[in-house]
């Protein structure tokens, strides 16, 4: 396995307030993280960074390697294979289900192209496959907006599978969802891992248990422990962010 | 091109077809003139306002980017086409000077500035009318979008541009005529402006240009592009991370559509005979809103009668009840942006039963 | 030196005045048509000897030479043209002896060498006059005219002088005096030292014919002096131009500041602000109105009456405007745009339907009106009294927003409307008064506006660009990068008039904005971090 993701001493502050501080982490390819941390520990803004949405003070993060993610924008990152769910679930709300599906599809994004651009039987075949891997089949037809809170969670995640990323960062994604629909959440990010690397970000406990996977507790921008979900739980200092001093 | 005729663009163009011919055969070829030459004149300038709204609403009801800057690129296509008017006078000027325009002769310039080259020949005017608005709007559009000035900070800057434009095109210095502007044309291609012929065909002119600005309008939102604008439109960020450039189609979609309302703006000038800094004033550009706004934002066709709509009550309150004029546009201000969010033709499309087009999503807040 | 003689004359005769004064005013003017030149001479000695601002006078009509004699009843009058006929008045009681035939009068004669004494003697009676505010004049008007053979006399005049202004003035009368002579270079030296302290354009044009003296010392103290005086008066062309700046940054801050509450504070962009403006302006005429017809006296009280009539009118239209438009539209800035532009509209065919399309003529009271010299420039007091004003209104505001209920109200609902109705805070209440004090400082800087601009129906529209210019330069959300954007923006302009002409200098500072924006999208004093990123 190949190292996927790097940051290394990465710093961001606003206004004096150090969001990031002295981050490190490194994800391997394939590989599917859980983020847990308490509120402002900083994983917003680390997600930002990686997506190259804010740009960190100091440090560094690398792509495979080789690519300075720090010098890219959003949909640099966004072409380069990673892609990002928002903890509030956003789609295209006055745009088909189906259209928010082919607007993702990995193609050329460039003006001309998209201008000039005619549907293959192909692409059709694939927006066919992701609805049906979405559940959100019967619906195509829909307007975005008309879809339900955890639909929307779906079509978002149809939307991230459309764009073929090798990295999925996703942002709380069980929120507002029920229980069955949690666990069927995860049993996706599950099934994607292997052939995506998948880094979550979740408050819930019971979904992070049910991703299986390995942990990193963020605090205060900081590293602070990681590993299987029981070795961190077990962890004093980790103990003590989460339930007070 | 028959895939992006759809019903209401249908009946539009259908209406708009008639009018064509039912306008120049009912002035120049019908005994007793049912149609008076004034109201040709005064039809193709709606036509060339509704060329415009269509261009706004480009931009606007497809994109979001609410453009307060819009009547600058009108202007600057007029200016244009105003150049290659003032030069085909001629010598027949009150100075009979055969190179320069009265007004530097005036201002004893003696010879005619760079900028003034080429204005001479009708298709370079017709090429700037396009380049410049259009070039103008890659400029600004370039700073902007990249920089990712957004919602009410654009609409102000927008704002800021036309009237630095304005102050501009005042100055005597700048060669444009100054407060008086461009006017006391003669002719175009050696048609006399004042003949009836000229005006008929400029009206026919301007209708075509109409249709072909909304067909070229409809072709760019229906393909793929077009989703990727109202996908900008409704979750910008979401759009970015997908990995669209949201700058390049702004810039894309504003640079196209500066070039419409500079070719709405050279249509104009010939019909209505004049062209000063007046037209590059705040309170223009967001008239062409009002349009927009009325009509139907990202419907293109509701844009289109919108302006004619607007255009229409103008005429009528301004010879009847002029005191009354402001108080009914500004009271229309406030009634569409109150009670007619979707225009006039999402109120006629509802109440006919059909699906009204989908509502535009409220801005990102302010961001 | 054939002054001296006359000199010592004159002097020793103001010296024996009082016995001279045997002789009362009256005989010696009617004396002096009679005997030779040298006999008037000493008339003339003893009339200024006398001291009487009559006497005075009677020497500027003979040096002018229309004092005559009239024929009839012997009387000496001034003789004064109206038309092509010349009338009489008595040079001593002024009664007025109507039109005067020609032949019914005769001159009294003067000649150079009189002319010279009377001169004299008109310097010193003005030089030495106990008013302090004649002796000044006579020593500016020496200073213009200069005689060199007054040099003494201002000599005299300047070492008896005790009041500070008129010294200094009779010192540079002097210096020119001696730099247009040709006396030694040490004095000259020293005249040229005065007029370096000076320091203005006039002296400075004194001191250029000094450049090409003889004397190379005194050449080039006066290069010096000449290179000082150009510094100098960059210095104070540069601090003329920062008070412009600061003028017009007043002006653009009673504009703006507003628009940054009801923009900035509420992001509700306001498009009638400007026509609020203008109802403040006319407000201001309408209680002026009132005031010239039924209560004169007030008309020094009038802008203390209608500020706050203004505030409350342009208030209570901007309550009313966010009661009935403004709060159906709140999270869509672009409509509540458009539906303020409407409203702007219909506010100024409102006020062009009342008052007509025409310039309101608002006066200024006395104390706005005028100006007074500071070093070597002009400030007007309506100027200065608006720069203070406008910084009162600022220094009012933050007052209400930091230290009363209401702005903790207004500063809560801002940040987080949700919680803040929780809290029990009754938000649409608070939105109402948040827009209303926007809107009656507009009114309060139309009652300003009036004092500088045309009142008309569009007065309005020529601030709204540029106070949208400000706030968005300053940065929304904060009313000090308002007033650092206003007085900025002012002073940027004002330093590139010189340069570019007004439109120019204003077409440069819109374009620097466009541009700035574009690298500071959030203006100069940008409220940064997560919350606005997010």
């Amino acid at each position: 396995m190949s190292v996927q993701l790097l940051l290394d001493g990465v710093n961001r502050s606003f206004d004096g307030f150090k969001a990031i501080n002295d981050l490190s982490l490194t994800v391997e390819k394939g590989e599917l993280r859980a983020i847990i941390g308490p509120n402002g520990a900083g994983k917003t803004t680390m997600m930002d960074i990686i997506t190259g949405k804010t740009r960190p003070d100091t440090g560094k993060v690398l792509w495979n390697q080789s690519v300075d993610l720090t010098r890219s924008d959003e949909a640099g990152t966004a072409r380069l294979g990673i892609g990002r769910k928002f903890q509030k679930p956003t789609v295209f709300e006055t745009q088909t289900v189906e259209d928010n599906i082919a607007l993702s599809l990995k193609e050329d994004r460039s003006v001309w192209a998209t201008l000039f651009y005619r549907r293959s039987a192909e692409d059709s075949a694939r927006i066919a496959e992701l609805l049906a891997l979405v559940k959100l089949d019967h619906v195509a037809g829909w307007m975005a907006g008309d879809l339900s809170h955890g639909q929307k969670q779906w079509l978002e995640i149809g939307m991230l599978l459309a764009q073929d990323p090798e990295l999925l960062l996703v942002d709380e994604p069980a929120a507002g969802m029920t229980d069955a629909e949690t666990m069927r959440t995860a049993e996706l990010l599950r099934q994607i891992a292997g052939k995506h690397t998948v880094i979550v970000v979740e408050h819930d406990m019971d979904f992070v248990r049910a991703l299986g996977c390995r942990v990193t507790v963020l605090h205060q921008g900081h590293v602070l422990a990681e590993g299987s979900l029981d070795h961190v739980s077990a962890n004093e200092q980790v103990i003590e962010v989460y339930l007070g001093r | 091109m028959l895939s992006l005729i759809d019903r209401r663009m249908g009946i539009f163009l259908a209406g708009l077809f008639v009018l064509t011919v039912a306008v120049p055969v009912g002035n120049l070829a019908l005994d007793g003139q049912p149609v008076p030459s004034y109201i040709v004149a005064l039809l193709g300038k709606y036509l060339c306002y509704a060329l415009l709204a269509v261009a706004l609403d480009l931009v606007w009801g497809y994109c979001g980017i609410l453009s307060l800057g819009h009547g600058a690129f009108f202007a600057l296509g007029g200016y244009a086409m105003g150049m290659h008017l003032m030069r085909e006078i001629g010598p027949r000027g009150v100075y009979a000077n055969p190179l320069l325009p009265d007004f530097m002769v005036f201002l004893n310039w003696d010879s005619l500035p760079w900028y003034w080259l080429g204005f001479d020949m009708f298709g370079f005017a017709l090429l700037m009318a396009l380049a410049v608005p259009g070039l103008l709007a890659f400029v600004f559009g370039w700073f902007a979008f990249r920089s990712r000035v957004t919602g009410v900070y654009l609409s102000i800057i927008t704002q800021a541009m036309t009237y630095a434009l304005m102050l501009a095109f005042f100055r005597n210095e700048m060669g444009f005529g100054g407060y008086n502007g461009l006017t006391d044309f003669k002719d175009v291609l050696g048609f006399s402006l004042q003949a009836d012929t000229t005006r008929a065909g400029l009206f026919v002119l301007s209708a075509l240009a109409l249709a072909a600005g909304l067909l070229v309008a409809k072709a760019i939102t229906s393909s793929k592009l077009g989703k990727v604008l109202i996908a900008i439109r409704d979750a910008e960020s979401r759009t970015r991370f997908i990995g669209y450039r949201v700058e390049e189609y702004k810039l894309f979609v504003f640079v196209v559509s500066a070039m419409m309302a500079g070719l709405a703006g050279a249509l104009y000038v010939p019909q209505v005979g004049i062209i000063n800094p007046g037209e590059f004033s705040p309170a223009n550009s967001i008239g062409i809103v009002i349009w927009v706004a009325l009509g139907g934002r990202g419907t293109l066709v509701g844009a289109a009668m919108g302006a004619i709509i607007v255009g229409f009550a103008q005429t009528l309150f301004t010879s009847w009840f002029p005191e009354l004029w402001l108080f009914a546009l500004g009271g229309l201000f406030v009634f569409v942006t109150i009670f007619l969010p979707q225009g006039v033709l999402g109120l006629i499309e509802s109440r006919l039963g059909r699906k009204p087009p989908p509502a535009p999503a409220p801005e990102e807040a302010s961001a | 030196m054939r002054l001296l003689p006359r000199l010592i004359l004159s002097i020793a005769l103001l010296l024996w005045a009082p016995f001279v004064l045997a002789q009362s005013l009256e005989e010696l003017v009617a004396a002096l048509p009679e005997g030779s030149y040298d006999d008037r001479a000493a008339v003339i000695a003893q009339i200024a000897a006398t001291g009487d601002d009559r006497a005075l006078k009677v020497l500027e009509v003979l040096l002018a030479g229309d004092l005559e004699q009239l024929d009839s009843n012997s009387r000496i009058v001034e003789i004064y043209g109206q038309g092509r006929d010349d009338f009489a008045r008595d040079i001593l009681t002024g009664e007025d002896y109507g039109e005067v035939p020609s032949r019914g009068s005769s001159k009294v004669r003067v000649n150079n060498s009189l002319r010279r004494d009377i001169r004299t003697a008109i310097g010193t009676m003005t030089l030495r006059h106990p008013d302090p505010a004649r002796r000044l004049a006579a020593a500016q008007s020496a200073f213009r005219s200069p005689d060199p053979e007054q040099a003494e006399l201002l000599a005299e005049a300047a070492a008896a002088e005790a009041d500070p202004e008129v010294a200094r003035a009779l010192a540079e009368a002097l210096a020119v005096v001696t730099l247009a002579g040709d006396g030694a270079a040490e004095a000259k030296i020293a005249a040229i030292s005065v007029m370096r302290d000076r320091g203005d354009t006039e002296a400075r044009t004194v001191l250029s014919s000094a450049l090409d003296n003889g004397d190379p010392q005194v050449a080039a103290a006066a290069e010096e002096a000449v290179r000082h005086i150009e510094q100098m008066q960059r210095l104070w062309g540069m601090a003329q131009n920062v008070w412009f700046g600061l003028s017009l940054g007043s002006v653009l801050l009673l504009a703006a500041i507003g628009l940054a509450i009801t923009f900035g504070v509420m992001g509700v962009i306001n498009m009638a602000h400007g026509e609020l403006v203008m109802l403040g302006a006319y407000t201001t005429f309408a209680v002026q109105e009132a005031i010239r017809s039924s209560f004169p006296a007030l008309f020094d009280w009038s802008l203390l009456i209608a500020a706050p009539l203004a505030f409350l009118v342009a208030g209570g239209i901007g309550v009313a405007i966010e009661r009935g438009v403004v709060r159906f539209l709140y999270g869509r800035p672009l409509e509540t745009l458009l539906a303020t532009w409407g409203i702007s509209l219909m506010l100024q065919q409102l006020v062009r339907s009342i008052f007509g399309p025409n310039n309101r003529e608002v006066g200024n009271p006395s104390f706005m009106s005028g100006a007074f010299e500071l070093g070597q420039m002009t400030v007007t007091w309506n100027r200065l009294w608006i720069l203070v004003f406008a910084l009162a209104v600022f220094a009012v505001l933050l007052f209400v927003l930091k230290k009363t209920p209401i702005g903790l109200q207004m500063r809560a609902v801002t940040q987080n409307r949700a919680m803040a109705a929780n809290m029990g805070i009754r938000t649409g209440w608070v939105d109402a008064m948040t827009f209303g004090l926007g809107a009656g400082i507009a009114g309060l800087a139309g009652v300003a506006l009036s004092q500088i601009d045309n009142v008309s129906p569009n007065l309005g529209q020529s601030y709204i660009v540029d106070s949208f210019m400000v706030v968005v330069f300053g940065g929304a959300g904060n009313i000090w990068g308002t007033l650092a954007g206003a007085f900025s923006l002012g002073i940027a302009n004002k330093f590139l008039e010189p340069w570019t002409g007004a439109v120019l200098a204003k077409i440069l500072v819109l374009v620097f904005i466009i541009l700035f924006i574009q690298k500071r999208p959030r203006g100069l004093f940008a409220v940064r971090g997560r919350a606005v990123d997010a």
